[in-house]
C-alpha cells in the first residue's frame, strides 16, 4: 500500500452512505449475538434489575463518546476527558466542604467541564497546537490538580438529593442516566446529521482547507466541539459522583482509552470525517453487553481489557484485511 | 538554516536546566554534589532509553503509547525465566528481553505498515493487550526480591569508573543513536519520512517499512528498559511503570521532537528526560508534596508544546525573508 492512498482516503469507489449502513448492520447483528451467547451462559443475565444495572456500565463513557465522535470526525482528539472528569468531581467536592448545595454542585461541574473544553480549544484552535499533545498534557495537568487538591484523601459526603443524577430512577428499571443518555443521544443525532453545524463538521474533516474556503470557520467550529467535549465530561462527572457518593483523584483513570474505543467500534474514522451517532450508541451498547456478560462469567477486569484492547485494532483491522484480500482476488 | 535553530533550542533546554539546578542549589547546596547528580542521571537513564525510541518513532508521524506496557510485560517474563531458570547469565537475559521486546514492537510496527491502521490506535490497542497478557502470564501475582537470582539483581548497580552499568547503558545509547540518526541511511530515512512522506517516497524511500523500523527499534530499547527496570527495582507485576508512556511522551516534546514529525534529536530527547528527571528527585528535597509532579510534567508538556510550534513558525519566516531578499 503506498502512501498517498494512506493519506488521501479513497472514499469515491463505495458510496460514503451504503458503507456506513452496512457497518451498523454488521454491529448491530453482533450487539445481538453478545445478547444472546450472554443469556445462554448466565441464568442471571436475563433480569430486568440485572440488565438495568448494565447500563451504568456504558452511559457514563457514552454521554462523553457522543461529544467525541465529533470531535473526531471534525479530525481532533481529546485525550483529558477523563481527567476533566477528575478535576471536575473535585471541584464538586471542594464545594460540598463549603455547603454548596445541589443546584450549586451542578453548575459547579458543568462549568468546570466548559473551562476545561474552553482550555483545550483555545490552545489546539488560537494557538495552533496539535490536538493530540495538547491534551496529552492537559491530561496530566488537569488530574495533577486533583492530586494536588487532595493527595491521598478522599472527598465524601454529597448531599442527598444529589444521589439522584447516578442512582436515581425515573420509571421502574429505567434510570435517570439511562434516560439522559437517551437523549443526549437524540439531542447528538440531530446536531451531528440534521444540521448545518453537522454538515461543517464533516466538511473540517474531510478537508479543512477547503471547508475554510467555503465559509465555514473552522476555528470556532472545532472551538465549540472541545466546549462540547468538556460540557459533556462535566455531565458525566455529576453522574458518576453522583453514583459512587465520593470523589478520589484517581476517579475515571483511562477511561479516555474506553471512549475511544467507543467511538472507533461505532464506525467512526480515526482520521476524520465520516462516522455517525447510531453507530457509537449500538457501539456503547456492545461494550456495556462485553464487559457485563464477562463479569457476570467471573472474568477478571483487566482480562476484559485485552477484550477491549483486541475489539479496538481488530474492527478497523479486518475491514482493511478484506478490502486487501478483494483487490488482490479482483487483480488475478 | 535548521541545525541552527535545533542548536539552539538545545542550548535553551540546556540553559533552563542549569537555571532549575541553580534554583534548587540556593537553598539545596547538596542536590548539586557530583554523586547526587550521578543518581539523578541513573535515576534517569530508564527515561532517557525510553525517550530515544520514542522520538525516533515520532520523527516517522506515528506515536508509540504502548511503551510502558512492553517494558512490564518484557520485564515480567525475564523475570520468569530467571525464577524458572536462576542459572541463565545475565548477558543471555539480556538478549532475550531486547528480542522479546523488539518482538513487541513489530506487531506494532505490522499493524502500521501493512494495514495503514493509525498509530495512535494500534498503541492505545497494544498498550491494553500487553497489560491484560502480564495479567494472564502472573496470575496478578508479584514476582519479588527474594525470587531473583543475586547476578539478575546486581547487573545494573555494577559500578564502572564510579557510575553503575544502568547510566553507562543510558549514555552507550545516546551515543549509538546519535551515529545511527546522522551517520546511517535508515537514520536518515526517520527524518525524511516524517519531515515529508511524499517527498521521501519519491525519493524511493519507503514510508510505512520506516514506521516498521520505528517501532521495532522502540520496542527493542522498551524490552531493554524493561529488564533494567526490573532487576534494579527487584520487583515485577502488573501495573508496573503504569502511565510511564505519558511521561516519555512528554520527555520527547519537552526536548524539541516536534509532534507533526520530522523534527528532533537523540540529544534533545536526552535533555528533555533530564529535565523531568531533575524536577521528580527535587520535589522531595525542596519539601513539594510528590503529588505535584503529575501537574507539573503536564503544564511542562503544554509549555514546550507552544515553544516548539513558535520555533517551528520563526523558521517559516525566516524562509519568507530569504525568498524576498532573493527576489
Amino acid at each position: 500500500m503506498s502512501d498517498t492512498s494512506r493519506s488521501i482516503p479513497d472514499r469515491l469507489q463505495s458510496p460514503l452512505e451504503r458503507r456506513l449502513k452496512s457497518w451498523e448492520t454488521l454491529l448491530l447483528a453482533v450487539a445481538v449475538a453478545i445478547f444472546i451467547v450472554n443469556s445462554f451462559t448466565s441464568p442471571y443475565f436475563l433480569n430486568a434489575w440485572n440488565l438495568s444495572d448494565m447500563t451504568f456500565n456504558f452511559t457514563e463513557k457514552a454521554m462523553i463518546a457522543f461529544a467525541m465522535a465529533l470531535l473526531i470526525i471534525a479530525g481532533e482528539i481529546d485525550l483529558s476527558v477523563a481527567s476533566i472528569i477528575a478535576l471536575a468531581s473535585t471541584a464538586m467536592g471542594a464545594a460540598v466542604q463549603l455547603g454548596v448545595g445541589t443546584p450549586g454542585l451542578v453548575l459547579i461541574g458543568l462549568g468546570v467541564g466548559l473551562l476545561c473544553g474552553a482550555f483545550n480549544g483555545f490552545l489546539v484552535t488560537r494557538m495552533g497546537l496539535p490536538s493530540i499533545v495538547v491534551t496529552i498534557g492537559t491530561m496530566s495537568l488537569f488530574r495533577g490538580i486533583s492530586y494536588i487538591v487532595l493527595g491521598d484523601q478522599a472527598y465524601r459526603g454529597y448531599p442527598s438529593d444529589f444521589a439522584f443524577f447516578g442512582q436515581g430512577y425515573v420509571f421502574w428499571v429505567i434510570s435517570f442516566e439511562f434516560v439522559l443518555f437517551a437523549c443526549l443521544a437524540l439531542i447528538y443525532f440531530v446536531l451531528l446529521h440534521k444540521t448545518n453545524f453537522g454538515r461543517a463538521v464533516y466538511a473540517i474533516g474531510n478537508n479543512a482547507v477547503g471547508a475554510e474556503f467555503s465559509g465555514i470557520r473552522v476555528a470556532r467550529v472545532k472551538f465549540i466541539l472541545f466546549l462540547l467535549t468538556g460540557l459533556m465530561s462535566g455531565v458525566a462527572a455529576i453522574c458518576l459522583t453522583s453514583r459512587l457518593a465520593s470523589t478520589r483523584p484517581s476517579i475515571a483513570v483511562g477511561w479516555e482509552l474506553e471512549i475511544v474505543t467507543m467511538v472507533v467500534l461505532g464506525g467512526v474514522n480515526i482520521l476524520g470525517g465520516s462516522g455517525s451517532i447510531p453507530g457509537v450508541v449500538i457501539a456503547a451498547f456492545v461494550m456495556g453487553l462485553v464487559t457485563f456478560g464477562l463479569g457476570l462469567l467471573n472474568v477478571p477486569g483487566i482480562v476484559m481489557s485485552i477484550v477491549i484492547g483486541a475489539l479496538l485494532i481488530g474492527v478497523i483491522a479486518l475491514p482493511r484485511l478484506w478490502e486487501n484480500w478483494r483487490m488482490q482476488a479482483a487483480k488475478r | 538554516m535548521p541545525k541552527n535553530i535545533l542548536m539552539s533550542r538545545e542550548v535553551l533546554l540546556t540553559g533552563a536546566i542549569a537555571l532549575l539546578l541553580a534554583i534548587i542549589a540556593s537553598r539545596f547546596p547538596a542536590f548539586i554534589a557530583p554523586t547526587n547528580l550521578a543518581n539523578v542521571f541513573n535515576d534517569t537513564a530508564p527515561l532517557i532509553l525510553l525517550a530515544i525510541g520514542q522520538m525516533i518513532v515520532i520523527l516517522t508521524r506515528c506515536i508509540d503509547l504502548s511503551v510502558a506496557a512492553n517494558l512490564a510485560l518484557t520485564g515480567m517474563v525475564v523475570a520468569m525465566i530467571n525464577v524458572a531458570m536462576p542459572g541463565l547469565p545475565v548477558p543471555v537475559i539480556i538478549v532475550i528481553s531486547i528480542g522479546f521486546g523488539a518482538l513487541l514492537g513489530v506487531i506494532n510496527g505490522v499493524l502500521v505498515w501493512k494495514l495503514a491502521i493509525p498509530p495512535i490506535v494500534v498503541t492505545l490497542g497494544t498498550m491494553t493487550i500487553f497489560r491484560g497478557t502480564i495479567f494472564l502470564l502472573s496470575d496478578g501475582k508479584w514476582v519479588n526480591s527474594h525470587e531473583f537470582s543475586d547476578s539478575f539483581k546486581a547487573f545494573p548497580r555494577t559500578e564502572f569508573l564510579g557510575l553503575p552499568l544502568m547510566s553507562w547503558i543510558a549514555i552507550a545509547a545516546v551515543l549509538l543513536f546519535t551515529l545511527v540518526m546522522s551517520r546511517t541511511t535508515l537514520g536518515r530515512a526517520f527524518y525524511a519520512a516524517g519531515g515529508n512522506p511524499h517527498a521521501a517516497t519519491y525519493a524511493g524511500i519507503d514510508v510505512g517499512k520506516t514506521q516498521f523500523w520505528a517501532f521495532t527499534i522502540s520496542g527493542a530499547l522498551a524490552g531493554l528498559t524493561g529488564y533494567l527496570w526490573v532487576s534494579r527495582f527487584a520487583v515485577a507485576f502488573v501495573d508496573l511503570a503504569g502511565g510511564f508512556e505519558l511521561n516519555v511522551v512528554a520527555a520527547c516534546v519537552i526536548g524539541g521532537v516536534a509532534i507533526m514529525g520530522g523534527i528532533g534529536t537523540v540529544f534533545g530527547a536526552m535533555l528533555g528526560s533530564l529535565f523531568l528527571g531533575i524536577i521528580s528527585n527535587a520535589l522531595p528535597v525542596v519539601n513539594i508534596s510528590p503529588f505535584w509532579q503529575l501537574a507539573i510534567s503536564g503544564g511542562a508538556i503544554i509549555i514546550a508544546v507552544i515553544l516548539n510550534a513558535q520555533a517551528n513558525r520563526d523558521k517559516g519566516r525566516i524562509i519568507l525573508k530569504r525568498a524576498e531578499q532573493a527576489t
